[in-house]
């Protein structure tokens, strides 16, 4: 049906030429899963424009075709050849192929309603009165899982959350009924469970409408999981094509086989390392000061302290005539100790408090209640009570690792300064030691110190997270805070950053909070993992007994919706139901949180703890 | 949302309170008061002074008072239409604003729809065509019209429109038609001479609107629900004025609290330059003459207009913009 023939994209910079496809040739037949693997830069999403007709300006096609059996007139046309302006063109796009993108909060417009931007596809390519159109969209919003659809139509984007938005995404793209189907990266933003759901809602609907869909991802889970066929590209080319259970099970290139390695899988042995697709080197100096692990880890000594911590936003929302107010518990007596010399990792969902208690500790957001202890071996520093002064002294004993590494460097900084600027603030050497120190500490992260003066938007996302890494160490911290640092890296550059976070706990003997949304990678991090869920936590055990033995019903529901990149742990897409996991009030007894019920965490021995009724007792767990 | 104006209704009566305050002392802040100032001028001239004569004067319009209580009979008199009484013309501050308030605010309006006519389409042809010959001819216009001082292009624009077109200089009629009752004629002359100080006063601002709107648009059309809609088979010309010019309308809305006080106060010099009937010589002339209540309440009027621009532009915008409307805040 879809039909791509030694296609050749160049990019035009300048006066010069770049190319960004190079002799791309594969097919796509009728209700078929074709995935499209790569990483970022290696011209998936490059691809999927070309297609549609919508490459950017500075983007042209030098050579190849794209036919496209169009089914309403039941010809064959070259879509590279055609006027990506013109009527035919555009009858194509919308009508029979649509496309889904990735980051649901962006594709959409802020200021018109859901049902305004779902409907607006149908209006252009389907002959529909204006009410039929209304009755179509609302049930297409019904289809993809929207619980009130006569209410969405009405919703703005920015009302919705990230999964509703990305059903309302599908339902857009779906309205048409298209014969082909472009997703790329569609769950990419999203959470496990969410992820799992969207995915399920894909294949009913493309089973129903037998549409052929062109998956585009980075995520060998998610392609195990939802592909018939595998092209795998790297560098604009295609590197290897076949049916999924010959690729997975026999890989033959070295980027698929690099690839499939660099993915942290629940199955590591002990001590298995991820090989990443370029591996990086990491050094020491002699300012920083060298301590291994095993020298400053006393079992059991406490690191931190955290105990009964509350947060409660106050949100008010409106319309025309009446402003309603609303109390989120965003954090609900959280208690947790990080021993020193541990990873204790963190995993929930989003909005699940995580990223408020990590704030809370840093001080950055005042709790409502609670108290945070931390050790300095034997002196205990209450973190609430520090005054200005004492605070900015504390700061050198913790530090922060951020999320999004585009965000999180002053563009208008030089990596010299980025990396000086810590030691600027708390006054610590002249010029010539700090000049040192950043060369340090560059090396430490496994980047030429020549790069000192170049700025952030030279560097690629994951240099730039070593940037970030890097500056949180300018201090010699003990405790690092690491909210979501691969959350945004690619497969095989998240591998590389994961080991180098590994090995410089090693050299360094830090302790790390760990947090994360992915169970891979808290996975292969952690030691010791809590769950959490609505601002509690629900469970906490050392990561074996954690993944072998979940009793949770959402730390269950969060490990089935994992998706395995290994074709013997297919997803149970049966078992995968709509929204009932991460409702507290849906949750069997004696783990249900209504809000009433006290509750506390139970202990399973081995330090292994979960959230159930108080008064419960061990064997309640076994219905 | 009502709640939301109605507050921020009220807000502008502190606002205004404060500010008729500030105005308050900013015209008592030059030593002495009218009074001094015109004996001075009389003396200077070689005439006698009346000292009964000035001493009533000064207690009839409470000149020997207190500030305060000064203050405090400018602002009751205010709030119930009275604005006090101009020393230089001998009449109330309403009979000698009158027709010039109006005139005023006839070529503020001519002067802010003349921005948006002009500015609006060259905008986005200039965003649409980024780095054409278009975008780089009108840019460089553009900044000509931000480099030229105003009353050099309102001379120049004098002189052009007298040679060409046969317009009286100065003023906004020709001089047969002032203080003549209204008339046809009179508008008409009026619309003759109207456009040149629109133009004057509305180059600088439309040449910024320009830089602004297609600094804007560009942003907006590089975002993803562009191409979003571009996905949809939407044609060009629908995409760009559903989605991307649909948004950047916004700050062409939030503008409007800022056009109002800097066309009014533009206008002032051209209008002494070009002899213009409206407030700008007046308010120069009573500042200078320390014709308190006259000046006092021109100050107050330019406020007035500016706390509203604001009102009304805030407005607009909730009403334009869902995530105002509906959005929620949260409390940290």
């Amino acid at each position: 049906m879809l039909e791509i023939n030694q296609l050749a994209v160049d990019f035009r910079l300048q006066h010069h030429a770049v190319p960004a496809l190079m002799d791309v040739s594969f097919s796509v037949d009728p209700g078929e899963t074709v995935a499209l693997v790569g990483e970022s830069g290696s011209g998936k999403s490059v691809t999927s424009q070309a297609i549609m007709g919508i490459l950017p300006t500075n983007a042209e096609i030098r050579s190849g075709e794209i036919l496209f059996d169009n089914p309403e007139t039941g010809q064959r046309i070259d879509i590279a050849s055609l006027d990506p302006e013109s009527t035919e063109m555009r009858q194509i796009r919308g009508g029979n192929i649509s496309i889904i993108f990735q980051e649901p909060m962006t594709s959409l417009s802020p200021v018109h309603t859901i049902g305004d931007q779902v409907s607006e596809a149908l209006f252009l390519h389907r002959d529909a009165s204006y009410q039929e159109g209304l009755k179509l969209t609302e049930a297409m919003l019904k289809h993809v899982g929207f619980p009130d659809p006569a209410r969405a139509l009405r919703m703005y984007p920015f009302e919705l959350s990230g999964g509703l938005r990305q059903r309302a995404m599908i339902a857009m793209a779906m309205i048409t009924h298209p014969s082909l189907l472009i997703a790329d990266e569609p769950t990419t933003a999203l959470d496990v469970t969410i992820q799992a759901r969207i995915l399920k809602l894909v294949r009913e609907l493309q089973a129903e409408l037998g549409m052929a869909l062109l998956l585009i991802t980075h995520d060998l889970g998610v392609v195990s999981n939802m592909a018939d066929r595998v092209v795998v590209m790297y560098h604009g080319r295609v590197m290897e094509a076949g049916p999924l259970r010959q690729l997975f099970g026999d890989p033959q290139h070295d980027y698929l086989k690099a690839l499939m390695h660099a993915v942290p899988r629940f199955d590591l042995e002990p001590g298995e390392r991820l090989v990443p697709v370029r591996e990086i080197k990491s050094e020491t100096g002699a300012l920083i000061k060298h301590q291994p692990l095993d020298q400053v880890a006393d079992a059991g000594e406490p690191h931190l302290t955290v105990s009964e911590v509350s947060k409660t936003y106050h949100l008010h929302r409106g319309d025309w005539f009446s402003t309603e107010s609303r109390e989120l518990l965003a954090v609900d007596r959280v208690s947790l100790e990080v021993e020193r010399g541990e990873c204790f990792g963190l995993v929930g969902e989003s909005g699940c408090g995580k990223t408020t208690l990590s704030k809370i500790i840093m001080r950055a957001v005042t709790p409502d209640q609670g108290e945070i202890v931390y050790h300095d071996h034997s002196r205990a520093i209450d973190v609430r009570a520090l005054d200005n002064s004492a605070l900015l002294e504390f700061r050198r004993k913790m530090q922060f690792i951020f999320q999004d590494p585009y965000s999180a460097l002053n563009p208008r900084m030089t990596v010299f300064d980025i990396l000086r600027e810590p030691l600027v603030v708390h006054e610590l050497g002249d010029m010539d030691f700090q000049r040192e120190m950043a060369t340090e500490l560059m090396r430490l992260v496994g980047l030429d110190p020549r790069f000192l003066n170049r700025y952030p938007h030279s560097f690629s996302g994951g240099q730039r997270q070593r940037i970030g890494i890097a500056r949180a160490l300018a201090l010699q911290p003990d405790l690092i805070i690491c909210d979501e640092p691969v959350s945004a890296l690619d497969v095989s550059i998240q591998a590389q950053v994961l080991n180098l976070l590994k090995d410089l706990q090693q050299e360094l003997g830090l302790t790390f909070l760990f947090i994360s949304h992915n169970l891979a990678v808290i996975h292969y991090i952690a030691n010791r993992i809590a769950v959490m869920c609505r601002g509690r936590i629900v469970e906490l055990a050392p990561r074996d007994a954690l993944f072998a033995n979940p009793v949770h019903p959402y730390t269950r529901a969060l490990l089935s919706a994992v998706p395995h990149p290994e074709l013997s742990q297919p997803l149970n897409f049966d078992a995968i139901t709509e929204g009932a996991a991460s409702n507290p009030g849906q949750w069997p007894a004696p783990f249900t949180l209504d809000g009433r019920t006290p509750t506390e965490l139970m202990a399973l021995g081995e330090g292994h703890f979960v959230r159930v009724a108080s008064g419960s007792k061990p064997s309640d767990l076994a219905a | 949302m009502l709640h939301y104006i109605l507050r921020r209704i009220l807000t502008m009566i502190p606002t205004l309170l404060i500010i008729s305050m500030l105005v308050f002392v900013i015209i008592q802040l030059p030593p002495g008061d009218y009074l001094e100032s015109h004996i001075a001028e009389l003396q200077s001239q070689g005439e006698s002074v009346d000292e009964q004569k000035i001493q009533f004067l000064r207690e009839q319009y409470g000149l020997d008072k207190p500030m305060m209580q000064q203050y405090w009979y400018w602002l009751i008199g205010m709030l119930q239409g009275d604005f006090g009484y101009s020393f230089e013309y001998d009449l109330p501050v309403t009979e000698v604003v009158g027709d010039r308030l109006f005139l005023t605010v006839l070529i503020s309006i001519a002067t802010i729809l003349f921005t948006w006519a002009v500015a609006f389409p060259i905008g986005i042809y200039s965003a649409t065509h980024q780095y054409s010959w278009g975008d780089y001819g009108l840019s460089t216009l553009g900044f000509l019209g931000l480099a030229t001082p105003n009353f050099l292009l309102a001379l120049v624009m004098l002189y052009l429109a007298n040679v060409y077109f046969g317009t009286s200089i100065g003023g906004l009629m020709d001089p047969e038609y002032i203080d003549a009752p209204w008339s046809l004629d009179k508008v008409l002359s009026i619309l003759e001479h109207l456009w040149i100080p629109v133009v004057v006063i509305g180059t600088s601002g439309t040449a910024g609107m320009i830089r602004r709107l297609r600094a804007n648009l560009l942003d907006e059309l590089q975002k993803q629900y562009v191409t979003t809609g571009r996905a949809k088979g939407l044609p060009p010309g629908k995409l760009l004025r559903k989605y991307p010019l649909r948004v950047a309308i916004n700050f062409f809305v939030a503008d409007i609290g800022n056009l109002l006080p800097t066309v009014i106060s533009g206008a002032e010099i051209v209008a002494v330059v070009m002899s213009l009937p409206t407030t700008g010589p007046i308010l120069l002339s009573a500042l200078q003459s320390q014709d308190m209540y006259l000046a006092g309440s021109f100050l107050m009027f330019l406020a007035l207009l500016t706390v509203f621009g604001v009102l009304v532009s805030d407005i607009l915008l909730a009403l334009l913009d869902p995530r105002i409307r509906l959005g929620g805040s949260a409390s940290k």
